[in-house]
């Protein structure tokens, strides 16, 4: 779509570099909150491009395109290139439910050698690379907030959050990340 | 903290994403305005709390945002089994170890 | 003062000194000690004051059992740690420790006095002594007993340290690093898996620590296990966490581990957390928390100098300290003779040992007697000697006789030793009693754990180590891995535990009148425990609770068996049915930091703020709290005060316009082809006939009929609505929806989406909205004709995609401008801008609940408390009449809930228009009547009204409606108000103003 306005994240600028981490505000997005039943999901996977996975804890990606499985009839789709998803989706002409949350939710990434460990900190599902492989993705808890956990390489991970939840997740992860490099 | 089972993404999650939502198998009357005084009593007002196995309902809330069922025994906290929302009550007999 | 420290002895570097003070005496120690060794080195046993009789006290044993040697430790103001066990802390350079419960000092303690009231003081004495007068109980005893309560003092100052938290999973955990869990913890590593060892002692290797004669694997024994250790820390998968206490077995094998990381640092790098907490998930569990050694239970067994065998043997082969010169043995086993071989080869004259046992047999008892040891078997000590410190012990044939008294400086007993069933027990794991041996062992397991070791009964080190491989293998086998090679471990050991008794020694039975201790922290003697059965107590935990035998600090890790012991004596009962007190976390004492973690200041909740909320900032805005929301309360100018400034508020946007962040609101997005269906069955409103681009003030209920939340709901196209609703209740209506649409409602093909934050929400109110936001917005009509009151219009602004709707929470003519979240401040900015120009000015939510007030428009939460109908509110337009379902339908038709007499809503004008009332104050209808009066409805709002130059007050009012007109009366506790009752609305009562 064409901006007039530049886009004003909650973490923009805020970045953490330890011996253990690096924790960054990821890039704008576009995103979609997708809710569809399984008989659109054919017709709604052409028209993202991207194969909507229906697996639980599980992703697919394509180029700067990802498709997070998030329940048995929910995916929340992200655009890392803010390509408008929802004149995409608009092109299945099938049963579902598109609404644009490119602004509800900011991403934090983080990376690096301890990366499961800071996660840890707040996140009480097992991170390990047997239990949440590269392209697991799920909606848990960091501390006292909601997130969406998406494991994008072995030392890599992108959390999705709610805008107004961002900087406690980020204020989290810099504790975390400082118990680690002490 | 406990582990749960969540039916939809099936496998053990922490509990700390559940939400327990009261007990399971209680069905909302289709002609809810024209039931009894007796009737709403009994639909909105009593619940079994049985010591031992009962069946209550469960949110993976911060998960798959799913509603489902659990069979639990309430004496000793453990979850006997978990099922989808909307599935019958499960034949208790298979699942005790 | 002569050291006790020895040359050549221990594993100490003498090079290494640390200092530190003790009651503000210098001493020194070396790196490595504990502060209890450094004392001890110095000569030092008396360390406290025994909590009910102010008894003298020393250092019992060499671990977190101590119930004695509890002291203060201060780093400086705010670090000032009460109840530090001596016999764990890490002595570090410039260490600070004070004694406790004494005053005026240690060695002369005016609180000792109650030593002598002793007979006073007796088990139960609490609950017998305080009950009357009543009136004495609040005035007289509840201040004396909390003076004299407590042990230690806490800081004042709030924590300066910060404690970490971590969650961790594995394969396997170890609970105990000695001989068992390291052996357990290197059969589980060869396979892979994830394995966690941790241990409660600053290193690894347990009772190897003490035990001289222990050879592992062809060396000694802690030199095995200290090469084990590092074999251990250099693989991928194990991680090794010493100075870790598990402290508590929780349902599916997660244990609570707490680190202390910084307790033993001399200068401790302040980014460093002071402990952290881990939550471990264990596939399976290994125990091998080792045992405790109890005491003897005879007459001042409770003198400083008198200690735990294992303890002086700690304090000799670790530490390289002597515990005295002249020690004498207490014992009813075999463990006690290594530490009289191992001091005797120290130098150490060891005065005798006496042995209850009539004739005690094997290689240790030779090996004392082939010393030259003077061996009393069959005799007790009947009494000790000695004020602050063991000077002697009368001995006496334990059947009677003759007694002689014996010098000595220190007094080393054991009467056995006690499996740490702790943990396994915490677990809901079943004991079992051992009724040859007399103590309590892991029986039936209730989760995936195995007992290893001393906790498991296991006495010899060879049968421990077989024990332990297979505990290690077994666990990996049980999570599917593979126990790849087999470790044989020979041993050797010249150790042996046979033997033990527990209960008061022959001397010290219940109904003797002497003080021999069984819990020393409680001051709970055996006759404590004999008078408790006497008057009645049958279950041990009345006892317990009777006499308060292990309820202190260190939960009776010394003293619940023997005090069980003599219960079950007197009541000739076994002691399995007398029964065992429950286990219960913590295992030691875990500090509120550790539990609390990350979860303080700024991570103790989120703090959520808007995309606009640094405007607010920067303009001065004062904030309130709504949830975990700031808000902008009010926005004061120079020299204005809260109250000034609000009316300034109120007065600016009923004359030109103002500006409020509305982001907060909860929004939900429904869309499906069943949308209108669901939400005819979620609100009492009907929607099927609502146009695109119209809105609608819905009302939601919970099933009984009660009002739940509201909100302006606009709908953008056939299938999809625009929901708000409150900004408290956002999370909870869209788990009441959802909730509905999967379990009640699974056929409707609808979604419900939270967009709470997609949006950032300019609220434009005012006469001059319009004017304001024109020159802004573009592909929108905004005339009147083409889009009045309560409608909802997609188009830009400032090039920004928006929802504007045309809804007004004031009264006037408003828009409520929605844009995406991350251009909210720009196009607030440019709004601002506009405004500025038209007069208008930012209002904060004061204004809006004044502005609200005025027009009678409730709040949820407010004018609502869950108990609370449309029909109360005068809101039943809002109900379909129609319709044939929605939630709440029948909740409405409760007898109760349209029964007359119910609270309703009206307004409230007081006689005297500049009294302000306050909300929640109760109204009477005749204020001379006697108290309690009958109170007929409450005040629910209320403010000072700039706009009508008066107060106005919103209530909920029995009958209310039909009392327009009526004067009643709000009874304060300074005077008596006077009010009229009104219409809600007070003002534009026509409702005009909202349509320009």
């Amino acid at each position: 779509m064409a901006e007039i306005a530049t886009r004003m994240g909650p973490l923009d600028g805020r970045s953490l570099a330890t011996n253990a981490v690096v924790i960054e505000a990821a890039r704008p997005a576009s995103r979609i909150a997708l809710r569809a039943p399984s008989a659109s999901l054919a017709a709604l996977s052409l028209a993202l491009g991207v194969d909507l996975p229906d697996r639980p804890k599980s992703a697919a990606s394509r180029g700067t395109r990802h498709a997070f499985w998030l329940g048995p009839d929910e995916w929340l789709i992200i655009d890392e290139d803010r390509t408008d998803l929802n004149v995409a989706c608009r092109g299945a002409e099938v049963l579902h439910s598109c609404v644009d949350v490119s602004h509800r939710n900011t991403a934090i990434l983080v990376s690096g050698a301890r990366v499961e460990d800071v996660l840890s900190a707040g996140c009480p599902q097992d991170l390990s690379l047997e239990a949440f492989p590269v392209g697991a993705c799920s909606r848990t808890v960091l501390g006292k907030i909601e997130i969406v956990l998406y494991r994008t390489a072995e030392d890599d991970f992108r959390i999705e959050v709610w805008r107004s939840f961002s900087d406690y997740a980020f204020t989290l992860l810099t504790e975390a990340a400082r118990d680690l490099s002490s | 903290m406990l582990l749960i089972r969540c039916p939809y993404c099936q496998e053990e999650r922490p509990e700390l994403e559940f939400r327990h939502a009261g007990e399971a198998h209680v069905v909302r009357p289709h002609n809810i305005a024209d039931i009894s005084d007796e009737e709403f009593e009994a639909f909105f007002f009593h619940r079994a709390n049985p010591k031992g196995i009962t069946h209550e309902r469960w949110r993976h809330v911060h998960g798959c945002g799913r509603f489902f069922n659990a069979v639990r025994d309430t004496v000793s906290d453990r979850f006997v089994t978990t099922y989808k929302a909307g599935e019958p009550k499960p034949a208790l007999e298979e699942h005790k170890a | 003062m002569t050291s006790f420290r020895l040359a050549d002895v221990g594993r100490l570097d003498a090079s290494k000194t640390a200092r530190f003070t003790f009651d503000g005496r210098s001493l020194s120690g070396l790196e490595g000690d504990t502060l209890a060794s450094a004392l001890i080195a110095n000569g030092i046993h008396l360390v406290g004051r025994s909590f009910k009789y102010h008894r003298p006290r020393g250092i019992l044993s060499a671990g977190s059992e101590e119930p004695n040697a509890l002291v203060g430790v201060h780093r400086d103001a705010a670090r000032r740690t009460p109840n530090v066990r001596a016999t764990v802390q890490e002595l570090y350079d410039g260490l600070s420790a004070v004694s406790q419960n004494r005053w005026p000092s240690l060695a002369f303690d005016m609180g000792a006095v109650n030593n002598l009231g002793a007979p006073f003081f007796s088990a139960g004495f609490y609950y017998k002594t305080f009950m009357w007068p009543k009136a004495a109980w609040k005035h007289l005893y509840e201040p004396q007993i909390r003076n004299a309560a407590g042990l230690g003092t806490a800081p004042e100052e709030s924590d300066p340290d910060h404690y970490a938290s971590r969650y961790a999973h594995c394969e396997v955990l170890v609970v105990g690093g000695g001989a068992a869990g390291l052996a357990a913890a290197s059969a589980a590593a060869e396979s892979g898996q994830r394995v966690i060892l941790c241990d409660e002692q600053a290193g690894l290797g347990g009772a190897l620590r003490f035990e001289s004669g222990s050879q592992i694997d062809g060396v000694a024994g802690w030199d095995w296990a200290q090469a084990t250790a590092a074999k251990l820390a250099g693989m991928d998968n194990v991680r090794i966490l010493p100075r870790t206490t598990a402290f508590g077995y929780y349902a599916q094998n997660m244990v609570g581990l707490v680190e202390r990381v910084t307790e033993h640092l001399a200068t401790p790098d302040p980014e460093l957390p002071r402990e952290r907490l881990w939550h471990v998930r264990a596939k399976r569990v290994v125990v091998a928390t080792g045992a405790i050694e109890r005491h003897m239970v005879f007459a001042d067994n409770d003198r400083p100098g008198i200690m735990l065998a294992s303890a002086a043997r700690h304090y000799l082969n670790h530490y390289g300290v002597a515990v005295g010169r002249e020690v004498g043995i207490y014992t009813a086993n075999d463990s006690a003779y290594g530490a009289a071989l191992d001091l005797h080869r120290a130098g150490i004259r060891i005065a005798a040992i006496v042995d209850l046992r009539d004739d005690p047999r094997g290689e240790m008892i030779d090996a004392a007697r082939a010393a030259g040891i003077e061996l009393l078997t069959g005799h007790c000590v009947a009494k000790t000697g000695g004020r602050l410190r063991v000077s002697s012990m009368a001995v006496m044939p334990k059947a009677g006789g003759a007694s002689r008294i014996i010098p000595v400086d220190a007094l080393l007993v054991s009467a056995g030793w006690t499996p740490s069933v702790h943990l396994f027990s915490q677990s809901r794991g079943k004991l079992a009693f051992d009724t040859r041996r007399q103590i309590f062992l892991p029986g039936a397991q209730a989760q995936e754990c195995i007992s290893i070791g001393a906790c498991n009964g296991t006495e010899s080190l060879a049968e421990t180590l077989e024990e332990a491989l297979a505990a290690g293998a077994q666990a990996v086998r049980g999570v599917g891995g593979e126990a790849s090679r087999s470790i044989s471990l020979p041993s050797r050991t010249a150790e042996s535990w046979t033997g033990g008794m527990s209960g008061s020694a022959p001397g010290a039975e219940p109904g003797k009148a002497v003080k021999a201790f069984v819990d020393f922290q409680n001051d709970v003697t055996a006759k404590d425990i004999g008078q408790a059965v006497r008057e009645g107590m049958r279950s041990i935990e009345h006892v317990k609770r009777f006499t308060t035998n292990g309820m202190a600090t260190d939960q009776g890790k010394t003293s619940n068996l023997h005090g069980l012991a003599i219960a079950s004596e007197i009541l000739g009962k076994p002691m399995p049915e007398v029964g065992l007190t429950t286990f219960r976390a913590p295992f030691t004492p875990v500090t509120f930091g550790a539990i609390v973690g990350h979860g303080r200041g700024a991570l103790f909740d989120p703090t959520r703020k808007t995309p606009m909320h640094s405007f607010a900032e920067e303009q001065g805005a004062v904030f309130e709290d709504v949830g975990q929301w700031k808000r902008a309360w009010y926005f004061p100018q120079a020299g204005e005060d809260m109250h000034a400034a609000v009316a300034r508020e109120c007065r600016t946007v009923r004359e030109a316009a103002g500006m409020f962040d509305a982001s907060t609101l909860g929004k939900i997005e429904v869309v499906g082809p069943d949308a209108a269906e669901f939400m005819e069955l979620m609100y009492t409103n009907p929607w099927k006939k609502l146009g695109v681009g119209r809105c609608r003030y819905g009302i939601m209920l919970r099933e009984d009929g009660f009002v739940m939340d509201d909100g302006v709901v606009g709908r953008l196209a056939d299938d999809r609505f625009h929901v708000t609703t409150t900004t408290g209740g956002a999370a909870r209506v869209l788990h009441h929806m959802e909730d509905y649409l999967q379990t009640e409602f699974p056929h409707l093909n609808v979604w419900l989406t939270s967009v709470s934050e997609q949006w950032a929400v300019i609220a434009v109110q005012g006469p001059k909205a319009r004017d304001i936001i024109a020159p802004l917005v573009a592909g929108i009509d905004l005339s009147d004709e083409a889009m009045p009151h309560m409608s909802v219009r997609e188009g830009t602004i400032l090039g920004v995609p928006t929802r504007l709707f045309r809804m007004s929470f004031t009264g006037e003519r408003g828009f409520e401008i929605n844009v995406p979240a991350d251009y909210g401040r720009v196009v607030w900015d440019a709004v601002w801008a506009e405004a500025r120009g038209q007069g208008a000015c930012a209002y904060g939510t004061e204004t809006m609940h004044v502005l609200r007030a005025e027009k009678g428009f409730i709040i949820v939460g407010q004018e609502t408390d869950g108990t609370v109908t449309p029909h109360d509110l005068g809101l039943d337009w809002a109900i379909g009449s129609k319709k044939s379902d929605f939630v709440g339908i029948r909740g409405l038709k409760r007898p109760d809930l349209v029964a007359s007499g119910r609270k309703q809503l009206v307004g409230l004008k007081t006689k005297d228009p500049k009294i302000v009332l306050e909300e929640g104050a109760q109204i009477v209808a005749d204020p001379r009547q006697p108290i309690p009066m009958k109170m007929i409805g409450h005040v629910s709002s209320s403010y000072w009204s700039e706009n009508c130059g008066r107060s106005i007050a919103l209530a909920l009012l029995q009958d209310g409606r039909s009392l327009m007109g009526e004067t009643l009366f709000l009874p304060m506790p300074d005077r008596t108000i006077e009010v009229e009752v009104t219409s809600p609305v007070f003002f534009d009562e026509k409702g005009e103003r909202v349509h320009g």
